[in-house]
């Protein structure tokens, strides 16, 4: 019940941080949306291309969104070091994750709605199995954001924290990606009885990485 | 029971030994002044009380609490003024301080009563960016005091602070021991430090030299 609580306080202060910043909203939302808008231009919409690789599109603008929702998480805490001022209260690192997890996740379901509007209107694809994409699109947020937030501590307080995010998270959501996309195509264009091997994946990568999230981060939290 | 104990505690920042060898014992209601150069590894000494640093080697007991096993159980019962705020920029001040408060899990009435003490009531609603310098070290200070510490950490805390502030600072610390409050203080403003402290130690090249000046 504690953990819940610490947890939710965690996320409630990111959340409240991000809405009054307006850098999710000002900067990585606008970031996605121009990503998508490009593809849609360098690709040709008449060919029919656009609509095959859009589940593909789509997730890797919101993979390369959430680089900067996770670098942001962490980037608040170096300021005023207030890393240290939350690592004070006592706060148990399990709670520092899963609040830090939750509020990635919520920012990053946000421009998904927002993006997977765009990608619908822009690129003209068809909605065939809605309840796939609504089973896998918090899985796969999920685990962007459990592992984001554990890569994200490892490269936190370091010098070159914003280039070597990216070197080490991008290999390691590659199965994410792939399942997201292969879940995505089922449920958009394809068939969705496909997309529930895929789902089921993302569900399990999701779960692994917030159970492995609960156990590792307080160790990497208090190990500056 | 001192709430302090270190015994030939080494502590290593990297290769470097910031601290080569505490001897340090802080008795309840203690309001000790660390005193010395820069560099000496004063804040060393204060970020390892707070368990925010691991001791290399020796002894290191707070409130009875093992530092080598466990630096986390402590913290609920201290709290360290350093050198920055650890608040958040697009917090209020307010919102700051009761994110501090419910997330040391504490209840009852103690922000309005640690606003009105550190001067800061007017500004409860200002966020933290837009304070000044010395608005920011009261914070930092409320900020602490939130807690309602058994000991309090105090990092240079005469840095930035305009007359009314220090005198806000001195009254905290003078009242200490009747709030049943412990603190150790580092500071090169040694003349208006003095006329606080209880003891006095001298830390020079990361181990204390002089434990001499006591009761001042």
């Amino acid at each position: 019940m504690r953990l819940w609580r610490e947890a939710s306080l965690v996320a409630g202060k990111d959340l409240r941080i991000e809405a009054r910043s307006r850098i999710a909203l000002g900067q990585i939302l606008p970031f996605g949306i121009i990503v998508v808008i490009l593809f849609a231009f360098a690709l040709d919409p008449d060919s029919g291309l656009l609509t095959r690789v859009a589940p593909g599109l789509f997730w890797v603008t919101v993979l390369l969104a959430a680089l900067l929702a996770v670098g942001r998480a962490f980037a608040v805490e170096e300021k005023s070091n207030a890393r240290d001022g939350l690592r004070l209260t006592g706060l148990d690192g399990s709670a520092v994750f899963l609040g830090k997890m939750a509020a990635i996740a919520a920012e990053l379901l946000f421009l998904e709605i927002l993006l997977g509007t765009a990608v619908v209107i822009l690129y003209g694809v068809e909605v065939n199995g809605l309840l796939v994409l609504l089973a896998a699109a918090p899985a796969a947020t999920l685990g962007i954001a459990s592992t984001g937030t554990l890569y994200g501590v490892l490269a936190a307080g370091l010098r070159s924290r914003e280039t070597l995010l990216p070197l080490l998270l991008l290999p390691v959501l590659a199965p994410v990606l792939l399942g997201a996309t292969r879940a995505f195509e089922g449920g958009l264009e394809g068939a969705p009885s496909d997309a529930w091997p895929w789902v089921g994946l993302l569900w399990i990568f999701a779960t692994f990485y917030t159970a492995f999230g609960v156990l590792a981060f307080g160790t990497l939290w208090e190990n500056d | 029971m001192p709430l302090v104990e270190f015994h030939s505690v080494v502590c290593l920042l990297g290769t470097f030994p910031a601290l080569a060898g505490v001897d340090l014992q802080v008795e309840p209601l203690d309001v000790l002044l660390l005193e010395g150069p820069n560099g000496a590894g004063k804040t060393t000494l204060l970020r390892l009380m707070a368990g925010l640093i691991p001791p290399h080697s020796g002894e290191a007991r707070v409130f009875g609490v093992d530092l080598f096993k466990d630096r986390r159980s402590a913290r609920h019962r201290l709290a360290l003024v350093g050198h920055e705020t650890y608040c958040y920029d697009d917090l209020t001040v307010m919102e700051n301080l009761q994110f501090t408060f419910k997330a040391s899990a504490l209840t009852g009435t103690g922000i309005s009563e640690v606003l009105e003490r550190t001067g800061l009531g007017a500004l409860a609603a200002v966020r933290h960016a837009h304070l000044s310098a010395g608005q920011r070290r009261r914070l930092a200070l409320a900020n602490a005091l939130v807690r309602d510490p058994e000991l309090l950490l105090l990092d240079e805390p005469h840095a930035g602070l305009d007359e009314e502030g220090r005198a806000c600072l001195h009254e905290i610390i003078s009242s200490a021991p009747s709030e049943g409050r412990t603190v150790v203080l580092a500071s090169h403003e040694l003349e208006l430090s003095r006329q606080l402290a209880s003891r006095e130690v001298r830390v020079q090249s990361g181990t204390i030299v002089d434990c001499a000046r006591e009761n001042l």
